[in-house]
């Protein structure tokens, strides 16, 4: 019952190779500032730092449970910088940098994994939706956004744009097909970007499919393209042009970034049970950051003192990101009725002042020193 | 012989022991082959059963259960295994339209033998969906058996009723307790295990009933422990449908009183339906209406509020005294 067919790899756009090298593609040219370059850099370094004060929280139990991106940075700050203002973003729930692209503060992040929050920002304020946690299930949203942007008549050269991301393992949902087809037959404006990082928990991609992630497009009616995951400008230059290409009015596209998840599934996970250190070396050799800090000291477009500034940052934003999320208050108790509902609903109010009373009555009892 | 086991190794054991005694037992689900599940409840299956008996399925539910009912239709016996609670949900319509219904549309001539394992409940500080209690909606199904277990013994034995029986069967399975421990004679003979859909006396008691099933039963003895002016008799439910009305009203006829606890929200949930046949069944009985405990009717929250969400020992003993002021 094994799966025989030609796993040939299919070429994927890379356009600065891990030697940190540039690299032309015909139908993604990119002109890039020097410091647009630097930029990049910086975004990568800083949310590497976010995510590893992260880890480094939740094992110390100041978070529940952390999904780290280590590994995908490229894939997320090229993708998220290739945004507009006006563009919407629906994430699953690992987009930190993303979210870090679309102004989300880390602590806002970080609150959820603590379980303070829900997550609690709000979309429209940022362009960029709540992390969704149901497998797939933003494909679908993503989608329906996009069909309203269409009716809105917001498509044009300065129209809007959707982007939804979601890992290799959400591809086998139905939902992810639904919001393929939905898409395509409404030629929304959407760009499906797929993560595939070769795992999901312990599954590797051929037990979610039998071809390229990329090509299940075709069969769906859109374009479809691999691009080098650990690149930041192959995600940068394609996603913009699949964007504009959506919001011009052409319809929906899939991007697959071929990228890997350099550590655990979550911090509950344990990877030695299912994967060989061997694959890792190899991935560490294609890190997305060395390669854009050798182009950067090969072209002369950084010096030691960017770097060390660079670093420098990184490391207050450690230290910053340590001290909100310690500071994060708990919820109060009565939050738990808050927001089910936006008409008013007396049951729900019921409940909350005889839960207020039950609360009260362990303070009365305190008071009086019983219990 | 027994043997000391958490819950989770005792339903590890018993899906072994099916495995070893019917060819046709499969196990399936997201991560139940090398990992061997988020809960390792399939731990080592996989490379003692092989590929095609564990089966490492892609990331969609309703292909997992859609999948399971074809299997079972070619004379499979598939268990699958749903990764939490709030996962299950893809997989609603395959359960609910199919699942539960294929026997009676083939006016018996099929039957489709399904386990489905569903890790529930709350209390492990997790993120949203992996805390929830959806049991009222498969209880509230035709078609479908439903139960839970509270302790090693019934995790071991039940699994293997439930995958012996040829209806399908929803196997809750109470993720905080996973690690909680009992001797189990592994050597006894199946039949020898008390049927599925019998409740359980836990705790002796004669004041009054406290009804609990799955996680709440390990609380539901800490409040008969803890209340040291009534004798409480403490019942686990084990099977929420069918539900085992003799020996609940059996219990109340005695006491007079019965406070049913669970994780679920109370509102339309599986107390609710008990009260109101106890009422109807028991009500020159009664010395007090059935309270019953349970969480708000709110979206299971943030985890640093779970502890107020979730009835504790003082809701549950809260329960108790109000049963006590008619
Ligand atoms: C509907 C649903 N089923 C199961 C899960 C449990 N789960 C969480 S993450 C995950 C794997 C996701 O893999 P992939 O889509 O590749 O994303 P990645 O985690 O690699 O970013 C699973 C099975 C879930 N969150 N939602
Ligand atoms: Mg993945």
């Amino acid at each position: 019952m094994s799966n025989n067919t030609a796993q040939k790899q299919p070429e994927l756009v890379q356009l600065l190779t891990p030697e940190g090298e540039l690299r032309r593609h015909p139908d993604y040219p990119i002109d890039i500032s020097a410091e647009e370059m630097r930029g990049l850099y910086r975004d990568l370094v800083l949310v590497r730092r976010v995510d590893t004060e992260a880890v480094a929280l939740q094992r110390q139990g100041e978070l529940g449970l952390w999904a780290s991106l280590l590994g995908q940075e490229a894939a997320q700050i090229g993708s998220g910088r290739a945004l507009r203002p006006g563009d919407m973003a629906f994430p699953s729930y690992r987009e930190h940098g993303v979210a870090w692209c679309r102004g989300i503060r880390p602590r806002q992040l970080l609150s959820m994994f603590r379980g303070v929050s829900n997550g609690g920002w709000d979309p429209h304020e940022y362009g960029f939706h709540l992390y969704s946690i149901v497998i797939a299930s933003q494909t679908l949203h993503a989608t329906g956004y996009a069909m309203g942007v269409q009716r809105d008549g917001a498509l044009g050269a300065d129209g809007t744009a959707v982007i939804c991301y979601f890992g290799d393992g959400a591809t086998s949902q139905g939902d992810t097909s639904e919001a393929f087809n939905f898409a395509a037959v409404n030629n929304a404006p959407v760009v499906f970007f797929c993560q595939n990082n070769q795992w999901a928990i312990s599954e590797p991609p051929e037990r979610q499919a039998r071809v390229p992630l990329y090509r299940r497009a075709a069969g769906f009616g859109f374009p479809g393209v691999r691009i080098d995951g650990n690149d930041v400008l192959a995600s940068l230059a394609v996603t913009r042009a699949a964007l504009q290409h959506a919001r011009e009015g052409q319809g929906p596209m899939l991007i697959e970034a071929f990228t890997y998840r350099m550590g655990a599934h979550t911090t509950n996970d344990d990877p030695s049970r299912y994967r060989v250190s061997a694959e890792l070396e190899e991935w560490r050799s294609k890190d997305p950051i060395e390669r854009v800090r050798t182009h950067l000291t090969n072209e002369g477009i950084a010096d030691d003192a960017f770097f060390a500034e660079v670093d420098a940052e990184a490391e207050s934003i450690g230290e910053r990101v340590r001290r909100e999320c310690r500071e994060l208050p708990d919820p109060d108790p009565l939050d738990i009725f808050h927001e089910v509902y936006a008409e008013p609903n007396g049951h729900i109010d019921r409940q909350r002042a005889d839960f207020a009373d039950y609360l009260a009555s362990f303070e009365d009892a305190d008071a009086e020193g019983v219990r | 012989m027994t043997t000391n086991l958490t819950i989770g190794k005792a339903i590890n054991a018993g899906l072994r022991r099916a495995m070893e005694s019917d060819p046709k037992v499969l196990v399936m689900g997201e991560d139940v082959g090398k990992l061997g599940g988020v809960f390792r409840i399939t731990d080592q299956l996989y490379k003692d059963f092989g590929a095609d008996r564990v089966i490492d399925t892609p990331l969609a539910e309703s292909g997992i259960i859609g999948t399971a009912i074809g299997l079972a239709l070619r004379g499979y016996r598939p268990v699958c295994e749903i990764q939490f609670d709030g996962f299950f949900f893809p997989a609603a319509n395959q359960t609910f339209t199919q699942l539960a219904k294929v026997r009676r549309r083939s006016a018996g001539a099929v039957t489709v033998p399904v386990v489905l394992r569903i890790p529930y409940g709350g209390g492990i500080g997790a993120v949203e969906h992996h805390s929830e209690s959806p049991e009222a909606y498969f209880a509230h199904t035709a078609g479908l058996r439903v139960v839970t277990v509270a302790n090693a013994v019934d995790a071991y034995w039940m699994i293997q009723q439930a995958i012996a029986s040829d209806d399908p069967v929803v196997f809750f399975e109470p993720k905080r307790r996973y690690y909680d421990k009992a001797d189990v004679d592994t050597t006894a003979d199946l039949g020898s295990a008390a049927p599925m859909h019998t409740a359980r006396v836990a705790r002796p008691g004669q004041d009054a009933t406290l009804l609990a099933y799955g996680p709440m039963v390990k609380t539901a003895l800490q409040a008969a422990q803890a209340d040291t002016e009534h004798d409480i008799e403490v019942i686990d439910l084990r099977s929420l449908a069918p539900v085992d009305y003799d020996t609940i009203t059996e219990s109340v006829r005695r006491t007079g009183r019965l406070v049913i606890a669970h994780e679920a929200p109370v509102s339309h949930g599986v107390g609710a339906e008990i009260a109101a046949r106890v009422t109807e069944s028991c009500f020159y009985h009664l010395e007090a209406p059935v309270i019953r405990v349970g969480a708000f009717d709110t979206p299971y929250p943030q985890s640093r509020l779970e502890e107020h969400y979730l009835p504790d020992l003082d809701r549950v003993l809260d329960g108790v005294d109000r049963a006590f002021t008619f």
